[in-house]
């Protein structure tokens, strides 16, 4: 089940995309979902379909990918399409004309546009994920949060809570897994039967997991302790992150992608 | 040799228990530099609970606990566990790091060492656990006894003057536990070390200079391995499995073997055996 999840897996590779530093990959995707409401025409919309390829085609990323991440959201992505198509109100060339319903040539335009917007989001946040393993994007959040101290905002409390939870993901996984195979064992049925009876077959799930989670942080904490964790304050790091020249590459390369954008928007 | 642990008249109670009922009984004992002892005991006998008081992680009700020439206080209480390090039962939920390097690194960020210093403390560590090749590999991609190799790793790399194993083999398999055993021996050589080892485990046990037995939160019994091993059966009551050359022993006398009440090795039994059969 969780293994046809693209959002938030990470594909390991070599390429410079996955060499970029979390920080600039991090600040950047959420700089494109920005500069993707510059664009108000089809031209300024093959430019940032054409920086988007280039970009997965850098990471060297399987397409197939990139496509089942959209597959998911598909229908969420169709019906925001075709509420925009039907209801945009006349505009242009009128189609079709039925009450309150009017497809339209603005509306059909607006339609293709939406849709454009969704795809290119999803690519670049799915690039994001599969070339950045977790670990460094709870690095990388970090250190964007870090001005955030001088409101006494407890950064390194939030980055050690974001990376022990990152790590027990998979703990947790096969902790889920056994405890369902052991109910099972012991004649629970999963995902049978009405919602109720549904709902209630988690509870034998929900409520061990729970108790076991809360005997991993004690444990957890005992060892931290143990190993002389007092607080964020005071302490060394061993992981760094190193702003390379590809990544001050990446920043001039959307700076023109966003100059080009200003240039060719009608 | 100086005495590096002194518990003297340890009393400890956890709060959810009422006055007069201790977990730990008016425990004395001491241990010398680079001894390796071990406390064995039933389940719920309270060795857990002692090593905690050793290293500050449960207060003690009265008595003292002196590390090294400190007595355990609200203040000493980072200086000691610097000094100690603990490795505990459940592989998994003591894997503080993200990765192998991480969390062998974890102590040492605690203590605020360079980065620098860190990242050749940690190799050599992981080198000497046979782990370097996993160092960027995730807790989920291990196994049991790499794990707690990896929880070795970050003791060696944090250099302490006293290592202790809390059941840190209970949960392995004979090999990863032979792994793990193979591993302290090691740091014991390359490092002075003591050793104080909490175990159900009778190879480990037989590998500590000095055993303690406790019972019921009281230390009742204090000697070396082959003393303690005499007892037969009586060890499984202690926690204790018998050792291989005991339940042989056990098994002839049924038979109506007379058999030396001494304790043997596996070697001296071997030994024995073939006296028996060339005298007949």
């Amino acid at each position: 089940m969780m293994n046809k999840l693209i959002f938030g897996r990470y594909i390991p590779g070599k390429s410079v995309i996955h060499h970029m530093d979390p920080r600039a990959k991090l600040l950047l995707s959420f700089y494109f979902i920005g500069i993707i409401f510059i664009a108000n025409n089809w031209q300024t919309y093959v430019a940032l379909f054409v920086f988007t390829l280039l970009a997965i085609k850098l990471s060297g990323v399987k397409w197939s990918f990139f496509i089942n991440g959209v597959k998911p959201l598909i229908w969420l992505i169709l019906f925001t399409v075709i509420l925009q198509v039907l209801f945009s109100g006349s505009g242009g060339h009128v189609y079709f004309k039925w009450g309150i319903i009017t497809i339209s040539q603005l509306g059909l335009v607006n339609g293709i546009y939406i849709f454009c917007r969704f795809v290119l989001i999803i690519f670049m946040s799915t690039l994001l994920t599969l070339t950045t393993p977790p670990l460094e994007l709870s690095d990388a959040i970090e250190y964007i949060l870090m001005p955030l101290k001088v409101v006494h905002f407890p950064v390194y409390e939030v980055a050690l809570m974001l990376s022990i939870a990152l790590r027990f993901v998979p703990t947790l996984m096969d902790e889920t897994e056994k405890i369902m195979n052991a109910q099972r064992a012991r004649g629970v049925d999963f995902g049978e039967g009405n919602i109720f009876q549904q709902m209630r077959a988690i509870v034998p799930l929900l409520i061990p997991l729970f108790v076991s989670s809360f005997n991993r942080a004690e444990d957890l904490a005992t060892a931290m302790e143990a190993r002389g964790y007092q607080g964020g304050e005071g302490r060394s790091k061993f992981r760094i992150l190193k702003w390379q020249a590809r990544d001050s590459w990446a920043t001039v390369s959307f700076v023109a992608l966003t100059i080009i954008l200003v240039v060719l928007r009608a | 040799m100086s005495q590096i642990i002194d518990v003297a008249h340890l009393n400890y109670r956890y709060p959810q228990q009422s006055a007069d009922d201790l977990t730990l009984k008016d425990i004395s004992f001491s241990v010398a530099d680079g001894e390796w002892v071990a406390i064995v005991g039933h389940n719920g006998s309270g060795k857990s609970t002692l090593a905690k008081n050793i290293n500050g992680l449960l207060a003690p009700v009265s008595g003292t606990v002196t590390v090294d020439g400190q007595v355990l206080s609200e203040k000493t209480v980072w200086d000691i566990r610097k000094k100690i390090g603990m490795v505990f039962q459940n592989p998994d939920n003591q894997f503080v790091g993200a990765t192998v390097e991480d969390d062998v690194a974890f102590s040492l960020e605690n203590q605020g060492v360079p980065r620098d210093e860190m990242l050749t403390r940690v190799h050599d560590a992981l080198v000497q656990v046979n782990m370097a090749e996993f160092a960027t590999r995730e807790p989920a991609r291990l196994s049991g006894g790499q794990k707690q190799r990896v929880a070795l790793a970050g003791m060696i790399a944090a250099r302490p003057r006293i290592l202790i194993l809390d059941e840190a083999t209970s949960m392995l398999d004979p090999q990863g536990r032979y792994e793990v055993l193979q591993t302290i021996q090691q740091m014991k050589i390359n490092s002075d070390l003591t050793v104080l080892s909490i175990t159900h485990d009778i190879d480990e046990a037989a590998s500590a200079n000095r055993v303690l037995v406790v019972n019921d939160g009281r230390l009742v019994e204090e000697g070396q391995p082959a003393d303690i091993f005499k007892h037969g059966p009586a060890l499984i009551k202690m926690g204790l499995d018998m050792p291989y050359a005991e339940r042989l022993k056990a098994a002839l006398k049924r038979q109506g073997v007379k058999v030396p009440a001494d304790y043997l090795t596996e070697k001296g039994m071997a030994d024995w055996l073939w006296q028996l059969i060339s005298n007949k």
